[in-house]
This record gives structure tokens, C-alpha cells and sequence, in this order.
């Protein structure tokens, strides 16, 4: 039964009733409701416990200001948390249910911590839970738990999420009078111009506030004027749509609730779009959050903010209360008490800390049968525990410092309060610029733009409707102009707006005892902060309102102090002896309200996380039973199991392969760059460590690149192709960072070389054949080149066809065996792959992965750059001094003899044999000289690459230890997580060939 | 989101550019004749003015050219942008 609901009014679609559930009962609304107004609509008053003392709490606003009312939606992988029922659209099947309670929101075990309240004061977790530092961890698992604001989703959610760019020349953000007036005059320049609102319906005040424009009611002002909108060619407007962020040079994040307000079953569009928009100009017209105020009790379920009852009654039809009290130090509450006499909600008083309200709103009350205006009070304290039962009154003295007289009691289940206006300035802030407190308006306003923004109506200070509609036609017309259109006259608007009088600033009404004894006065409702707290941190020495904010957890939690924050810096103004402003705010940082993870992530999930990059014999990896590994980007072959096989058996078998038969890899994920030019020769001589300038053409050489300090920072082997043209390999990862830090030092610092760069990586398909029988299996696919001894010597390449394709083919060898590469254009590399594979099937040729790679190179003693080197390798420190030419500069090469790269104990490339030949040490294991001596054992290095040799028949490794190279015959230790003790034997890191005769083969 | 003017390729988003740091730092002709203290100077000491700073990018998505940006570290604004090797703009106490 819908008890609270009006019998007509408001702007919901009695048509199309909804069926809801809230903690497992069903409940009836309509279309247009929101979950709070159906919520109130059914009578529900207490909808969850307090975040630290679970005091029951109820509904308080109608906006993105709700402290209490966060609530659990849907089920499954679809949950939403924390959801602020005041901004719910309800749906058909919509399911809510309260968080912070045990076993309901009615009866609540937790609230037991409400009694021991006294011993809960601000800092509280930080003075008592901290020490012994240890046990945190154990008293943050029960605090977290007695804490809980809501569940993340455990499923995937079922919904999908986009994300989408945009431009305009002039953004409006909020569609009440000001911003409507704005879009106006703006879009009749011809301007692109994005009016957004993150309400469903257009409209901000006159959806809930009676207004004259033009001759016309707000609402048919209100309609005609979006009619206009929608038919201007370049406006757009976008309801549902909050701009959550507002960044560098008038780039703004949007949140579009696409398909929120529909049930799960109805999106057939994403839930929610992510909008990033650049504006040219920005208007903002983002309204104004009423204010409460801070008086004993003022948390009970029954206590509203004044617009929010008006909000209930005019657009949700509504009736929050049968019998209510105002509230007030300002005239805007009285429009309230007007509003609740016409919808039958016995006003009993309206209680003004004024001593002298005047003016024709407050005639208008005065008017009323039965509504008595106390002057000169204030209600001081609530009466009721789960609903409010009544309040008590009592005259306020003239420094506003303490109740002057006896208090009365008051009956009544709402008290509506209003405490005046906050602007709205929180994009305006996050924009760079600072708010400022207006002592005369009795708020923030707005400082000096720092970008291309403007504040019009509510948000810039300014509450009255024609000043509202005149700056915001005039901000239109500006911000057009300013965009380099033409926007006409200046219109000016004709409006019946009753003045309003002067508020009487009162931040905290006095108790009847001191703060700290008195029942507790909320400052901050999400976060339980109280007046008390915030004297308690000024006592304590705080001074910053950011500390303070930290300490007493103002402002913090899903509103971010949307309401408390203010009245919070102003008590704690009062309490330094400041003025309301001195401590000004704390900082506005997006987003505005939550932004969901899924909007932020869009489609980029699953596969399409990032690129994924393919070889072009992948599929035929891939129909091999090849195990993938990731490099990068890359989708590499790791290894090929055969049935039966695990990984160390595979790996096994395709070493022996490569080291006694013949072998074959897929070697195209090398990045690989074309060098051209007539200085290609000199640009290399810079960038690699040795001389390339007598490099003969069709000759191939290893290269070491340094970074300016010094360190090792990526290898390959390039080959001149031609006097001007060189063929470059970088490793896999990076391909990118090469190609990139080559063009860097020739644009910025060589710009006078003449030469070329271009990434090949993709036009290549690289396939290296390996092992003793690999020129057999090439004389095969190949007629063209001679693949004898010494008429193609090792380190050198030729040109040919094989297997009927055109092909470079380089004698070069990353396993220390007799190895080809042949590198065809990519579209032909599977169709070339599997000719070497059918050549070399009579010799039984094996394909082999990256482990199988790894194993071969750290048998030969090879580094890999990046898991060998760390960025704090030298070419010295890897036993490398033969790559570093004495006859020319290089980068990095004067850093080489900076005192710390000479030190004698720097880390140094060694080999590792562990005492037990079948151990492998794990890499990354820490190397130390003795695992015994006290904490913490010195580390003397660590293991870099280690994996079982099968063709050595035993464990190998390679390490950086510190001067490693002189201690060869010593032993080291690696303690291991488990608690063992591995003992291992320091030897050189070429565990096999070391003279090198087998790649010369 | 920065909006930077690529001189190559006009406005585009940040997102299309790389920071590169300081600009108008020079690698020494001769190496050798700098002392490690120097040579430490020009390989790791950098500008960090609160104010106009004159710094390197590139379009690193679009036409992968560098060039040199004066940008404001506390406003953010992009006070002039110009090409490698082109006299840079004078601008008031950039850094």
C-alpha cells in the first residue's frame, strides 16, 4: 500500500505501476519514481544503520547529496553497491536491499556500539587499534567486517559498458532554468552545444519549485524551451548524464546511465557510457545542495532536508509526513511549509533563528490557518529513536552561542530543515580553480575562472530565478561568442520571482550542556562525524582542514560531505577563532558522484584487454599442440608437447633435437628495423657499442645498445644489406623503445644524418633452423645459395629463394649450434615453415618454443636483456668488455667510466652449478655468502635464468653476484622461501662449447 | 587530458603524445673533457620549475615527430609550441 502517496500531482505515470522488492518484500510504485520516493511512498522510514554507530537513519535528501539512503541493487553479476536510492530510477523487478545491518535496518545487532558511543571519538581506530603495530591486520578484519558498506559483484556482469569522444563548442552542464537559458542562447548561434543533466528529466528547480516565466508557468516555459532545444540541428541534449570530472584544458568525464532505469533483461544498449568530451567552453549551471543543520538527534529517520520534502510532494506526489516542523534560517524553507500545507501535512511551526523574518514569503505562511512562526528559536534536539516523534525549541541568544530560554516540545514525525544553500562548485574547483567564501551570500561561490568556465544561477551564489535565466542566457551568448559564433541580442527574462530576505548564519545550535556531553550533533551522516569530533581534532592540535578531514573522516565515503562538509568547516572556523572561510575547503577532486569500474573499463576486457599479436605460422602452432606463452604482445610457441609429455620432457626432447639433429623455431616476433641512408653506417657507429663502418656488405655483427648512463639496454645482431642499408633485430619487447629512442637522438640531436628508420617487425616471418643437420634441411629447400662451410661463413647472410619464395638468409646462431634464420615476407612464412618442416622430416626435425630457446642460450652463456639485465647492467658487468669500441664515441660510453660503473664490487654475470645436479634453483632466488649470520644476511646477488640442461645431464644458472667473476670456485647459498638451503658453485656462465667450434660448423 | 598543437599535425590529445623532459638539453661535443660531476649534470639533473617550462614531445601515435612545448607546470596552459632546431619563442621567465 502506497500510504504516503498523494491521491494526484506530481509527475510520475500513474498508467504504468511498478512492482519493486526492498529486503525481500514486494512494494508497489510508479513510472517517474525514484527508489527513495517509492520508498517513501510506502511508508519506510528506516532503510539502514549508521556507518560506525548504527544508528537507524532514513531518507534525507532527493539528490546526488543522499548520505544515508545507500543501498545494494540487483543481484548476480549485475550488483550495484552503495547506489543512492534518491538517484534510482525505479524499474519493474527492481531489487534493493540495506548493507550496514544485521539482521534489518529495523532491528540492528550492531547497534549495540551505539552504547558505548562515549568510547568511540574521532581518531578512535587510530589511537587504539595501531599498537601492537602487528596486529592490525587482526583488528582490521573485524573493524572491515562490522563496517560494511555493500558487496562487489563475484560474477562477471552480463551487462556491457561503451565509452565514447566527443566535441562541442559550448557544454552546459545542468538543465534547471539557468543552464536551460544558457543552451538557448548558445544554440541559436549555431554552436554545437551538449546540455546535460544527470537527472532523468530536464528541468533542476522548476521540476519541484512554482515559477511564472514569461507570462507562462515554469513547466510550460520549462517544455517549450526543450522543444526548442531538440529542434536545433546542433544542440544535444543528454539526461541521465553526470560530468563527474572536470580536468585539463576543458576536457570533462561524463557518466551516460544508459540503460540503468531498465530492467536486466531489457538492455539491449550498454548500461552505462563513458563520455570524455573537450569543450571549447564550458557553462556551468550545476545548481545548489541545501544545507542542513547541526542541532542534538539531528540524524533520526524523519529529519529532511526542506526541498527534498518539496521535491517529495511536487514531484513524486509524495507526502514524507503527516505532521511536520520547519526548520529554518532562511525564507526558501517556507515555500516548503507551503508546499506541505497543500498537500495535507499539518504544518505546526515553522522555527526560525531569525528575530525578525519579513518579506511576502513569509506573509504568504503567516497567512496559513494553523502554522505558527516561533521567531528568534531554534530546534535543539529530536525526540524518537527510529522515527522522529517530536523536537524541542528553545530561543537562541543574539551571538548565536547559546539557548537564551525554557525549550518547548513540539509534536511531529518530520522536521524539515534548511540551513540555506551550498553552490554547487565542485566541477568549478576540480577545473583548477579556488571557491571562495562570500560572507554576505553565507556560502561558497565561485573564484576566478583558470579555464574557459563560467558559473551561472544556483552554483555561482546567485538563488533567485530571473538573475538566474539573465546570467545564463548572458553565459550562452558569451561562450558563443567566445567559440567565434554570432549569438545575437542578449535576451532578458520577465519573471514573477517573490525577494527573499537575508539568512542568519548559525553553523552549529548550542546544547544544553557542553558539546561533548550533549547528544550527538551530526556533522557528516555517512561517516558518523559529529560537532564533537571536529572540537576534539581542533583540540587535539589539529589545524589543516585536510588534516582534520583525515582524522574525524569528514567529507569522506560516496558523497564525499556533499552535505556536511560546509557546516564542518565552519565549526572548525569557530573552533580555531577563524573567520567562516579561514580554513577554507578541502580539496573538490572527482568524481563528483561514483563512476562505476565498468564505464571505466568499457569493451577493453577479455580479449580485447590489449592487441594481441599473431605470427604468421600461428596457426600452425596452434594445430601443433603448442603451449603459448605471452611476450609482450606476442602469442609465442613456449613449447610443444607431444601426448604424454610434460613440460620438462617436451623441453628435453626439443633441446636434444636442436643440439644433435636439427630444430626448428618461430623467430618473427623479433623486432626488426630498416636502416637506410648514406649516414646509416655512422648512425649505427652511435647507437651500438662496437664499430660498424667496416662492416662488409652481406656481413652480419652483434650489437650492444647503452642507454646515456651506461646501462645495457637492448642487443641484436644487424646485417648490412647494402653501402647505405642496414638490417636490424632488436629483442621481442623491444622492438618499440628501439625504434623510438633512435628516432629521438636523430631528430633531436642528429638531425643533420641523413637516414631512414622503418619497423619491419610484421613484414618478416623469421623461421630459424637449428642444429647439426640444419644445412642439409636448407640445401633442400634452397637451390640457389651455397650453403658450403666457407663460401657462407658463419655471421654473414645471402639472398635466395626458398621453397620458391624470395628470402634473406642469415648464418647466425642463438643456441651455439649450426643455424640458419630465413626470413621470407610474412604471408609466405606458414607455407615456407612447412616446406622446412616436410625437408626436414627425414631427419626427424623437431619444432621447439621459448624454454627450449632459453635453455639452449643460457647453455651458451647468451643474456637476455631484461631478464639477465635489470637496467643496472654494464656491458662490464656482464663480461661483455669486447663489445665496447675505443676507437669512436657511442651513447652511454663516457658514463662507462664514472667512478661507480668501475667499482669492484658491482654485480657481476656468473654461472651457477647447484650441488645437487637435478635441484633447479628458482630465478630470482637470493644469493648470500652465509645463511647463518644475524638478520638481515647481507645479499650478495641473484639468480637470473635457470633451467635443467638436458644435454649436460644436470641444472644450470646463470646469476649476478658481486664481483662475481674473481670468486669463480667459491660457493654461495640461496636461501629459499620453504626454508631449505641450496649450495651452489660459481663458475663461468658458459656451460657448453665454450670455444665456439659448433656454430662455426 | 592535455590539448596539445602538434606542429606537424595541429590539436590532438595527449594521449597521442610522449613526454620527453627538459628540452634544449645538449649532449656534449666531447665527452671526455667533462668531469663525472658534468657529465652527472647533463645525464641527470633536470629543471623543475614552478612555471613555464620548456619541454619536449612527441607525436608519438600520430606523426612521431618531436618537438618543444612551453607549458606552465602549475596552470598546465601550453603558452607556445615549436618546431627542433627553430629559435625558441621568447616567453617570461620559462625555465
Amino acid at each position: 500500500m502506497q500510504i504516503r502517496r498523494l491521491p494526484s500531482g506530481g509527475r510520475i505515470d500513474r498508467e504504468t505501476p511498478l512492482t519493486f522488492s526492498f529486503n525481500g518484500r514486494a512494494y508497489t510504485g510508479y513510472t517517474g519514481d525514484t527508489l527513495a520516493s517509492a520508498l517513501l511512498a510506502n511508508g519506510i522510514g528506516v532503510l539502514a544503520r549508521s556507518f560506525k554507530y548504527h544508528r537507524p537513519r532514513g531518507i534525507v535528501g532527493s539528490g546526488a547529496e543522499e548520505p544515508n539512503a545507500l543501498l545494494q541493487l540487483g543481484r548476480g553479476g549485475s550488483t550495484l553497491p552503495n547506489q543512492r536510492a534518491t538517484q534510482v530510477e525505479l524499474h519493474d523487478g527492481l531489487v534493493a536491499e540495506s548493507v550496514n545491518c544485521w539482521p534489518s535496518p529495523q532491528f540492528d545487532v550492531a547497534a549495540v556500539t551505539g552504547l558505548f558511543a562515549k568510547l568511540l571519538p574521532a581518531g578512535f581506530y587510530y589511537k587504539t587499534f595501531m599498537w601492537p603495530q602487528r596486529w592490525w591486520h587482526t583488528y582490521e578484519r573485524f573493524i572491515r567486517r562490522a563496517a560494511g558498506l555493500g558487496h562487489c559483484p563475484r560474477a562477471p556482469d552480463p551487462n556491457y559498458y561503451e565509452k565514447t569522444n566527443a566535441s562541442c563548442d559550448v557544454l552546459v552542464v545542468g538543465a534547471g532554468p539557468a543552464g536551460i537559458a544558457a543552451a538557448l542562447a548558445a544554440g541559436k548561434s549555431g554552436a554545437r552545444v551538449l546540455l546535460v543533466d544527470e537527472q532523468s528529466e530536464l528541468g533542476g528547480s522548476l521540476l519541484f519549485r512554482d515559477a511564472q516565466i514569461g507570462g507562462d508557468s515554469g513547466d510550460v516555459w520549462l517544455q517549450d524551451s526543450l522543444a526548442v532545444l531538440r529542434d536545433t540541428p546542433e544542440v544535444t541534449l543528454l539526461p541521465r548524464t553526470t560530468v563527474f570530472g572536470y580536468y585539463s584544458h576543458n576536457w570533462l568525464g561524463m557518466l551516460e546511465r544508459v540503460t540503468d532505469h531498465l530492467p536486466d533483461g531489457d538492455r539491449s544498449q550498454p548500461r552505462q557510457r563513458l563520455w570524455r568530451v573537450r569543450a571549447r567552453q564550458v557553462i556551468l549551471a550545476t545548481g545548489a545542495i541545501e544545507r542542513p543543520l547541526v542541532f542534538c538527534n539531528n540524524d533520526r529517520p524523519g529529519v529532511m532536508l526542506a526541498s527534498a520534502v518539496s521535491t517529495y510532494i511536487k514531484r513524486y506526489a509524495v507526502r514524507p509526513g503527516t505532521r511536520a516542523v520547519v526548520f529554518t534560517n532562511n525564507d526558501s524553507a517556507y515555500l516548503s511549509a507551503l508546499d506541505m500545507q497543500q498537500a495535507g501535512v499539518a504544518v505546526t511551526a515553522v522555527v526560525d533563528a531569525r528575530d525578525n523574518p519579513q518579506g511576502p514569503i513569509i506573509d504568504a505562511v503567516n497567512a496559513q490557518q494553523g502554522i505558527e512562526i516561533i521567531r528568534g528559536a531554534v530546534v535543539h534536539d529530536v525526540l524518537g529513536h527510529k522515527r522522529v516523534h517530536g523536537v524541542k525549541v528553545a530561543p537562541l541568544d543574539a551571538a548565536a552561542a547559546a539557548l537564551s530560554g525554557s525549550s518547548r516540545a513540539l509534536d511531529c514525525d518530520l522536521l524539515a530543515v534548511s540551513g540555506g544553500w551550498n553552490p554547487t562548485v565542485h566541477l568549478h574547483a576540480q577545473s583548477g580553480a579556488r571557491a571562495v567564501f562570500n560572507e554576505q551570500r553565507g556560502c561558497f561561490v565561485p573564484g576566478q575562472p583558470v579555464q574557459s568556465e563560467r558559473s551561472v544561477g544556483a552554483c555561482s551564489g546567485e538563488f533567485a530565478l530571473k538573475p538566474s535565466l539573465d546570467a545564463g542566457a548572458a553565459a550562452g551568448a558569451d561562450a558563443a561568442r567566445e567559440a567565434g559564433f554570432k549569438p545575437g541580442r542578449k535576451r532578458t527574462y520577465k519573471v514573477q520571482d517573490a525577494e527573499q530576505g537575508p539568512a542568519r548564519l548559525v553553523w552549529r545550535i548550542p546544547a544544553r550542556t557542553r558539546v561533548s556531553r550533549a547528544a550527538k550533533q551530526f556533522v557528516d551522516l555517512q561517516n558518523d562525524t559529529t560537532a564533537a569530533d571536529l572540537e576534539l581534532a581542533v583540540r587535539e592540535g589539529f589545524r589543516s582542514i585536510e588534516h582534520i578531514k583525515r582524522y574525524t573522516a569528514l567529507g569522506f565515503g560516496t558523497d564525499q560531505g556533499k552535505l556536511g562538509n560546509i557546516n564542518g568547516m565552519a565549526i572548525v572556523a569557530a573552533a580555531l577563532g577563524e573567520n567562516t572561510g579561514g580554513p577554507g575547503t578541502t580539496t573538490f577532486r572527482p568524481a563528483y558522484t561514483p563512476v562505476t569500474f565498468g564505464a571505466i573499463v568499457g569493451r577493453e576486457i577479455g580479449d580485447r584487454f590489449a592487441p594481441i599479436r599473431k605470427t604468421a605460422m600461428h596457426p600452425w602452432h596452434e594445430a601443433h599442440g603448442a603451449e603459448f606463452e605471452d611476450v609482450g604482445q606476442w602469442k609465442r610457441p613456449w613449447f610443444y608437447p607431444q601426448p604424454g609429455e610434460d613440460m620438462r620432457q617436451a623441453v628435453n626432447r626439443e633441446c636434444l633435437a636442436a643440439r644433435n639433429d636439427v630444430a626448428i623455431m618461430d623467430g618473427s616476433t623479433l623486432g626488426k628495423i630498416d636502416v637506410r641512408g648514406p649516414d646509416a653506417a655512422e648512425f649505427l657507429n652511435r647507437v651500438y657499442t662496437n664499430g660498424w663502418s667496416k662492416l662488409a656488405v652481406g656481413r652480419c655483427r652483434y650489437g650492444l645498445m647503452l642507454g646515456e648512463d651506461g646501462m645495457v639496454m637492448d642487443d641484436g645482431v644487424s646485417a648490412r644489406l647494402a653501402e647505405d642499408r642496414f638490417y636490424m633485430t632488436t629483442t621481442t619487447g623491444g622492438a618499440a623503445a628501439v625504434l623510438g629512442w633512435m628516432e629521438r637522438w636523430l631528430q633531436t640531436e642528429w638531425p643533420h644524418l641523413k637516414v631512414h628508420f622503418t619497423s619491419v617487425t610484421d613484414q618478416w616471418a623469421t623461421i630459424g633452423v637449428v642444429g647439426p643437420k640444419s644445412r642439409e634441411v636448407l640445401g633442400k629447400l634452397c637451390s640457389d645459395i651455397d650453403f658450403d662451410r666457407d663460401s657462407f661463413p658463419f655471421m654473414s647472410f645471402r639472398e635466395g629463394t626458398v621453397a620458391g619464395v624470395g628470402a634473406r638468409v642469415f648464418r647466425i646462431s642463438f643456441s651455439g649450434e649450426l643455424a640458419y634464420e630465413i626470413n621470407v615476407p610474412a604471408n609466405y612464412g606458414q607455407s615456407v615453415w612447412q616446406a622446412a618442416m616436410a625437408a626436414g622430416a627425414e631427419f626427424d626435425i623437431t619444432p621447439y618454443g621459448t624454454e627450449a630457446m632459453h635453455v639452449l642460450r643460457a647453455e651458451k652463456g647468451f643474456v637476455i636483456v631484461g631478464q639477465d639485465t635489470d637496467g643496472s647492467m654494464t656491458p662490464a658487468d656482464l663480461g661483455m668488455d669486447w663489445i665496447l669500441s675505443r676507437q669512436k664515441d657511442y651513447i652511454g660510453r663516457r658514463s662507462l667510466a664514472r667512478s661507480d660503473c668501475v667499482r669492484a664490487d658491482r654485480k657481476q654475470l656468473v654461472g651457477l652449478l647447484t650441488e645437487q645436479p637435478d635441484q633447479v634453483l628458482p630465478e630470482g632466488a637470493q644469493l648470500v655468502d652465509d645463511a647463518q649470520v644475524t638478520r638481515p644476511v647481507p645479499m650478495i646477488g641473484h639468480v637470473t635464468s635457470s633451467y635443467f640442461s638436458a644435454c649436460l645431464q644436470r641444472s644450470i644458472a646463470l646469476a649476478v653476484v658481486k664481483g662475481g667473476r674473481q670468486r669463480t670456485g667459491d660457493t654461495v647459498r640461496a636461501p629459499l622461501a620453504d626454508g631449505s638451503v641450496v649450495q651452489a658453485t660459481i663458475v663461468s656462465p658458459v656451460f657448453y662449447d665454450p670455444e665456439g667450434d659448433r656454430q662455426h660448423a | 587530458m592535455l590539448h596539445i598543437e602538434c606542429p606537424w599535425c595541429g590539436p590532438r590529445d595527449q594521449s597521442e603524445f610522449s613526454y620527453g623532459g627538459e628540452a634544449h638539453i645538449v649532449r656534449p661535443t666531447d665527452p671526455d673533457a667533462l668531469s663525472d660531476e658534468q657529465w652527472a649534470d647533463y645525464l641527470f639533473m633536470r629543471a623543475n620549475p614552478k612555471g613555464k617550462h620548456r619541454e619536449q614531445w612527441c607525436h608519438s601515435a600520430g606523426c612521431r615527430r618531436w618537438f618543444n612545448v612551453v607549458r606552465d607546470t602549475v596552470s598546465y596552459e601550453i603558452v607556445a609550441v615549436y618546431r627542433v632546431g627553430e629559435t625558441p619563442p621568447e616567453v617570461d621567465d620559462a625555465d
